[in-house]
């Protein structure tokens, strides 16, 4: 555990990563209750919270999915809990019908909502723009522009949820999620708010009457934000020129006016309160300036709110954002980018471009050395092709989404979003009535399984479905960073629970699965192939837990080597198999002897290219559990 | 407090997934906020997966407030665990001042293994390294730490290289130090056989 989330050190200058930043603040603001489930960047905060949980006299979950998580939040709050649900912005999107519904009836307890969005997917399948939710759901919300924002405005914001009865939403990207900066230490709280029993008059109910309310709320919040500290002005305090940034952002430009040397003519508004915007603090700049610039991450959701503002009062000036194409319409910024932005708002000519060179290989996304996944995609893709017509393949979210990369085998054809999978194959296994002559095979992970999958299976089974499902349990998250999900047996607060067994549940609906080990692998095809001549949903387990969640546990790993006098090289036939074919990080290339190498360094030891090598030349020693 | 050849003080480590980047980074900045430095941290490390391109960017300075991305051309020195990825840093962010402490041991790419993509001819990435920057180093640091005991600590390795190089914030006598209430026991040991040859293979080249 890191001293620093906890430490009782007020002013104490610590270098914090941004989701550190988001404990301290949440300890700082003495909640009562937490709820996540993990969503990269911003996924290590509720691990965290959880560790100092009892430490600090709150209660934080996992939730089997961002429904579950804030929907227990509004739980909590209706009984005076302080609560914080940590998402990224697909978990933002997933919980919409929750979330609206929830800003029509309020809040009791502070409940403080953290988002975190990707700009240019580092770890997402996306770059969506949690800030549109908070128009259409009519919540409040902030955006920091530096580490100690992020912490700070975690207190600010439960303090603004308690005063206006409403959620309030803290939106990051994954600079600030993943950056590290100074981050002075605030006090912490005296003494942890009061949990009061829900009383009988006590009413949190989405009815319609709650729609005027719920604006007026929403006036209320533009009122503060009017004042709010968080939004600044750098450089003259009015100008022809006015550059206003959302978030990260404002350092970005900041850097790029000094580099142009334009201090002197640039007015840099920074807008912390993205929704409502505070309109009287804005048009008091605006009218004063005849070009603007937004510099913000990913959508034009400020500047079309500014362009609005501008069209309704009647200013005649030239708003220049991403949205007009002044500014890259996709991808993260950096200063770059913004320098490109100033450049055209102060009419000075392009940036010197850099000189075209040629493209160096690029290292693509693949399954860890070891990794079960890509036993199971080998599998899946044997019996694919083994079909009459090659079958369809549907994927879904976690790491075996690579299973559509070369590491996967090119193995899927359609990926939509978390539980998509069971739904899409549901429909073509339907088909399979229609004219559509393929087998539909599926899969999710255990994790997604317990996310979202589950109403899947059910609707599949009943409407009698074609269509089998794969679950690839590997015991963990292990895409976000083995966060325990329902099927382990221990809680985020590290305490013994018992685990949800697949199989049963499986059972319950009716489906008797079968089990297979996807490092045997003519066993896993064999099974996997009988049922492709079953009609009906069915489904099969690929049980082989994450290699790295293995390597952590194993005493000494078993050596695999190449015994290079047995390796034909490329005389072989095999078009260098484990190099080439398999692709596991642990096979390599030895360039000089022309043939089959271990990295050692990467090697895990599960052996399972010993298996598949056609000559045999592949070896495994020893190990030691 | 220190003042800088450049402030702030822009430094890249870049990598590949599992080599020990991040701890380098970490080390690094958490010393010169105990120090009073203003610092910025940004990683960049994607998806979970291990083995993809990994870059963390170190800004250091007396006084100012930065953001956690350098910009381009703008790295004063550079960290470097694979020559290919040394190199996709070095296009982007060196300039004929920058310093570069580099492994060249490769790790080829999967697409590379795979006969999809080419990797440059042997000495190619080397010499365009040298020719980006002011002086680049390179170190044997897999080497340097197999020898030493374990080839995780390569990072450290480097680190000892870094010390020595003009315009480091941090000498090699800081660094020990902070090595030394870091680690414990035979890792501690084996940290700093890999630190001392880190730090000689930049003092024989001088």
């Amino acid at each position: 555990m890191k001293w620093y989330l906890t430490a009782d050190d007020p002013g104490k200058v610590c270098l914090l990563q941004g989701n550190e930043a988001i404990v301290r603040g949440a300890v700082e603001a003495g909640i009562n209750f937490a709820a996540s489930y993990p969503g990269s960047p911003s996924s290590q905060v509720l691990g965290m919270l959880g560790e100092i949980a009892e430490e600090r006299g709150f209660y934080a979950e996992w939730s089997a999915n961002e429904i579950c998580a804030i929907q227990a939040c509004f739980g909590a709050s209706l009984a005076n809990a302080r609560s914080i649900c940590v998402v990224k912005q697909n978990g933002l999107f997933l919980m919409a019908d929750a979330l609206h519904c929830g800003a029509q009836h309020g809040v009791k307890g502070g409940l403080v909502i953290v988002t975190s969005d990707d700009p240019d997917a580092h770890s997402s399948t996306n770059e969506f723009d949690s800030r549109h939710t908070a128009k259409t759901a009519n919540i409040p919300m902030l955006e920091p522009t530096t580490i100690q924002e992020a912490k700070d405005m975690v207190p600010y914001a439960f303090e603004l949820s308690e005063k206006l009865r409403q959620v309030v939403i803290i939106r990051l990207t994954t600079r600030v999620c993943h950056g590290r900066s100074n981050v002075a230490l605030g006090e912490l709280p005296k003494e942890i708010r009061k949990i009061s029993n829900v009383g009988e008059w006590d009413r949190l109910t989405c009815v319609n009457f709650m729609h005027k309310p719920m604006l007026d709320k929403l006036d209320k919040a533009e009122e503060i934000f009017e004042t709010c500290e968080y939004n600044r002005i750098e450089g003259p305090d009015f100008s022809e020129n006015l550059v206003i940034c959302g978030g990260t952002g404002r350092l970005y430009a900041k850097e790029a006016i000094k580099r142009l040397g334009a201090e002197e003519k640039v007015t840099l508004m920074s807008l912390a309160t993205i929704w409502p915007i505070p309109r009287k603090y804005v048009l008091d700049r605006m009218k004063a300036a005849k070009r603007v610039l937004v510099v913000e991450e990913v959508d034009p959701v400020i500047e079309d709110a500014i362009a609005a503002l501008a069209g309704r009062e009647g200013i005649n000036i030239k708003i220049m954002g991403r949205g007009t194409g002044d500014m890259v319409r996709i991808g993260e910024l950096n200063q770059d980018k913004a320098e490109d932005g100033i450049r055209k708002l102060l009419d000075m000519g392009p940036r010197t471009p850099d000189k075209p060179v040629a493209d160096l290989p690029a290292r693509e996304m693949n399954f860890c050395a070891g990794c079960p996944h890509r036993a199971t995609f080998y599998v899946l893709k044997r019996v694919l092709r083994m079909e009459k017509v090659y079958g369809c393949s549907i994927g879904d979210i976690g790491c075996y989404f690579m299973q559509g990369q070369n590491g996967g085998f090119y193995s899927n054809q359609m990926d939509n979003c978390m539980g998509s999978g069971i739904n899409v194959a549901e429909g073509l296994g339907q088909l399979t009535k229609y004219g559509l002559d393929q087998k539909v095979i599926t899969v999710c992970g255990d994790s997604t399984f317990f996310h979202s999958i589950i109403p899947g299976l059910i609707s599949a089974k009943f409407n009698m479905s074609n269509v089998i499902l794969m679950i690839l349990d590997n015991s963990a998250t292990a895409m976000t960073g083995f966060q325990p999900h329902p099927g382990c047996d221990v809680t985020a607060m590290g305490k013994p629970t018992q685990p949800i067994s697949i199989e049963a549940i499986v059972r319950a609906i009716g489906i008797e699965p079968v089990v297979a080990d996807p490092f045997d692998i003519d066993d896993a095809v064999a099974k996997l192939r009988g049922l492709t001549k079953k009609d009906g949903t069915q489904v099969i387990i690929m049980r082989q837990p994450c290699a790295t969640l293995m390597s952590k546990r194993v005493k000494v790993k078993k050596r695999v080597y190449v015994d290079q006098s047995v390796c034909f090289g490329d005389d072989c036939g095999c078009n260098r198999f484990c190099s080439r074919v398999w692709g596991c990080p642990g096979n390599s290339w030895d360039f000089k002897a022309g043939k089959a190498v271990i990295d050692t360094v990467s090697c895990v030891g599960c052996g399972v290219c010993a298996k598949l090598c056609p000559s045999g030349a592949i070896k495994v020693e020893g190990g030691e559990e | 407090m220190k003042k800088f050849s450049h402030d702030p003080l822009n430094i890249v480590i870049c990598g590949i997934g599992g080599q020990g980047n991040v701890l380098a980074s970490e080390i690094v900045a958490s010393t010169m906020n105990d120090m009073g430095y203003k610092v910025a941290v940004g990683e960049t490390y994607g998806a979970a997966q291990r083995g993809g391109s990994v870059m963390s960017h170190v800004r250091v300075s007396s006084e100012e407030e930065m953001a956690v991305l350098i910009p381009s051309g703008e790295a004063h020195i550079i960290i470097g665990f694979e020559p290919l990825e040394t190199l996709r840093i070095a296009r982007k962010y060196a300039n004929k001042e920058t310093f570069i402490v580099y492994d060249n041991r490769p790790v080829y790419p999967g697409g590379v293994l795979k006969g999809i993509m080419e990797y440059p001819q042997e000495g190619a990435v080397e010499e365009e390294i040298e020719s980006l920057c002011g002086k680049a180093y390179v170190i044997p640091a897999a080497d340097i730490a197999t020898e030493a005991g374990d080839s995780r600590s390569a990072n450290i390795a480097l680190l000892g290289a870094f010390s020595k190089l003009p315009g480091a914030p941090l000498g090699t006598d800081e660094l020990r130090e902070i090595l030394k209430q870091r680690f414990k026991g035979a890792v501690l040991e084996m940290n700093l056989k890999a630190f001392e040859k880190g730090c000689e293979t930049v003092k024989e080249e001088e």
